[in-house]
């Protein structure tokens, strides 16, 4: 099983050097995530770094690919009330 | 790769207020000799040198190690101007080479800070590889760091091995109680750690580096961003907290959140502090230690005079092919340096003698219990002098006056920050909002102003002034204060005016 990174990933490196396997890499548009390396941190470390440390929800999927970091889970923000404040900006 | 990011944790920053330390010569004076060398020349770190010197950010950090709820790692916007906020992520070999075409090319700008996009000290080889090779190139150039502080005390010695003298920590709490509402999360020993157990980890290691430094004699600006109601009252603890342990200067920055930002101070709206609440804010620190009040939270790839932006001028594909001759480059920085410093000790000895006809002219008319403060806004575009048209001023100086002294309160941008595009909020003209920007001022002081602004301005109750173009600006505020007192309009209440939000 392997982790993935999608659209969303702002390529901000915070990942790469974390990676025990050394399975991410730069790419474009965004990261990319190496499924041949990736061991989803097992072994090594008691949560995967990647998903760890990675400050976008909803970028980093995990090997069944449901999102590590749902909407919500880093931010605080009910997902509720963003979809509710980007209508409000949408409708100005 | 394009990266824009929003967040405050970094923003260059720093100085003395203005005369109200004392008289403008000796605003620094209390100070050993020495540091008042370090600070000299860095606008930043010293109000009176950001009138004369220019800085610069390279953005080479992007990753971060914490997450603040006035940040938003997604936010794309290329009109914005922030801390956090960059158009691209350089390498430490580009961003050498854009260091060098900028020294060459503004010889006024003496430092080169590392403030972002992410925490530079959660980038420690890209962050280091690039004083690494500065502090080789560029011995004429100060460098200086700015870190949210979690990975700061792992760090410390390296930094002092490349001669940085100065360091800001972003601090905005001493109580993981309030730190929990700032921070959801920090990446600590290859954990995502939570809630205020976070807060206090992130605490301990700001203030264990915080004394790192000071003990290695590494000069410390603390910024705070004050969040209305979570952090205000907390700011003047941490004020006291951080000088005692050896801290030179704190700057509170206002809080800057709107839904547009995508943070989560501005999706659950909360709001940024009142011009007014910032002041009394920095007031009530101001008992504690100094504090900077020119700080203009720039963006952590800003390039120029604190308040202008001229990172367009030194983007990638026109810095690529320039061959730099730095030896010619540093010469020709050394005599407009020298320059800048005669020119600023003509005017340190011509601001004093103003001080001294002030205080005179205080003892001939008895001193009134009811002589007012007076703020006054400033059009200038450098150089501690009133040199620009009204129309042109994309930010006002504001000074407080009184009988006793002239201190600088801080500036005011006239278009804050991006609010989305161009159609969107109210139909404000930008004279409208130039008017806004202004409440709470009686004077407005510039080279020269259009017939049509001057109408609605003194219909807004703010007397335009273009008599003094070309003097310092403490002399001619000074003179104003002077002239408004001997007029008698002191005797009366200030106009009323909107008070303005921030």
């Amino acid at each position: 099983m392997a982790f993935k990174i999608i659209e969303g990933c702002v390529n901000c490196w915070a990942c790469e050097p974390l990676c025990p396997s050394q399975a991410i890499t730069a790419g474009t548009p965004h990261f990319v995530i190496d499924a041949k390396k990736c061991t989803e941190c097992d072994g090594a470390f008691a949560e995967p770094q990647c998903a760890s440390i990675c400050p976008v929800e909803g970028v980093i999927l995990d090997g069944l690919g449901v999102p590590v970091n749902p909407p919500g889970s880093l931010t605080g923000i009910p997902p509720e009330r963003m979809a509710a404040a980007m209508a409000e900006i949408r409708a100005r | 790769m394009a990266l824009t990011i929003v967040s405050q944790s970094g923003g260059a920053a720093g100085g003395c207020a203005s005369s109200g330390c004392g008289s403008s010569t000796d605003r620094l004076a209390h100070l050993p000799e020495a540091i008042r060398a370090k600070v000299n020349n860095h606008p930043c770190f010293s109000e009176d040198a950001h009138h004369h010197y220019a800085r610069m950010h390279v953005a080479v950090a992007p990753a971060c190690n914490i997450q603040c709820h006035y940040c938003n790692r997604k936010y794309d916007c290329s009109n914005e101007s922030r801390p956090g906020v960059v158009s691209e992520v350089l390498t430490p070999d580009q961003a050498v080479k854009k260091v060098m075409a900028v020294a060459a090319t503004i010889p006024q700008m003496t430092v080169l800070g590392i403030a972002g996009p992410g925490d530079p000290l959660a980038n420690p080889e890209r962050t280091l590889e690039t004083f690494r090779q500065l502090s080789a190139k560029a011995p004429d150039i100060k460098l200086c760091v700015s870190t949210n502080g979690l990975a700061l005390p792992a760090v410390v010695d390296e930094l002092c091995q490349h001669n940085i003298e100065h360091v800001t920590i972003t601090i905005n709490c001493v109580d993981p109680d309030v730190g929990a509402k700032i921070y959801p999360w920090i990446f600590w020993n290859n954990r995502r750690i939570k809630g205020r157990k976070a807060a206090e980890i992130l605490i301990e290691q700001q203030q264990k580096g915080l004394e790192m430094l000071v003990a290695r004699g590494v000069l410390v600006k603390v910024n705070s961003v004050l969040i209305p109601g979570v952090n205000d009252e907390h700011l003047k603890e941490v004020s006291r907290v951080v000088k005692a342990k050896g801290a030179f200067l704190h700057n509170v920055m206002p809080l800057i959140a709107e839904a547009e930002h995508g943070t989560f101070y501005g999706i659950m709206g909360q709001r940024g502090p009142t011009t007014d609440e910032l002041q009394r804010l920095q007031d009530a620190c101001a008992g504690d230690m100094a504090m900077m009040r020119h700080c203009r939270q720039c963006r952590a790839d800003a390039v120029g005079m604190l308040g202008e932006d001229r990172g367009h001028e030194f983007t990638l594909d026109r810095i690529e092919h320039l061959e730099i001759d730095y030896a010619a480059a540093m010469a020709r920085r050394a005599e407009v340096h020298a320059a800048i410093e005669a020119n600023r000790a003509a005017q340190r000895r011509q601001s004093g003698e103003a001080f001294v006809s002030l205080a005179s002219l205080t003892r001939r008319l008895p001193a009134k219990p009811e002589s007012r403060p007076v703020l006054m806004a400033v059009a200038s575009t450098g150089g501690g002098v009133v040199n620009q048209h009204f129309g042109h001023a994309r930010e006002f100086l504001i000074y407080e006056a009184t009988a006793q002294d002239v201190r600088f309160i801080g500036a005011r941008k006239v278009d804050l920050y991006c609010t989305g595009d161009e159609t969107c909020g109210e139909a404000e003209t930008s004279l409208q909002k130039t008017i806004r920007t202004l409440a709470g001022c009686e004077v407005v002081l510039c080279a020269r102003i259009g017939y049509e602004p001057w109408g609605q301005l003194e219909a807004a109750g703010i007397l335009p002034n273009g008599e003094h173009a070309l003097e310092p600006i403490e002399e001619a505020v000074t003179a104003v204060y002077r002239e408004m007192q001997e007029s008698g309009r002191l005797d009366q209440s200030a106009p009323a005016q909107q008070r303005l939000s921030a």
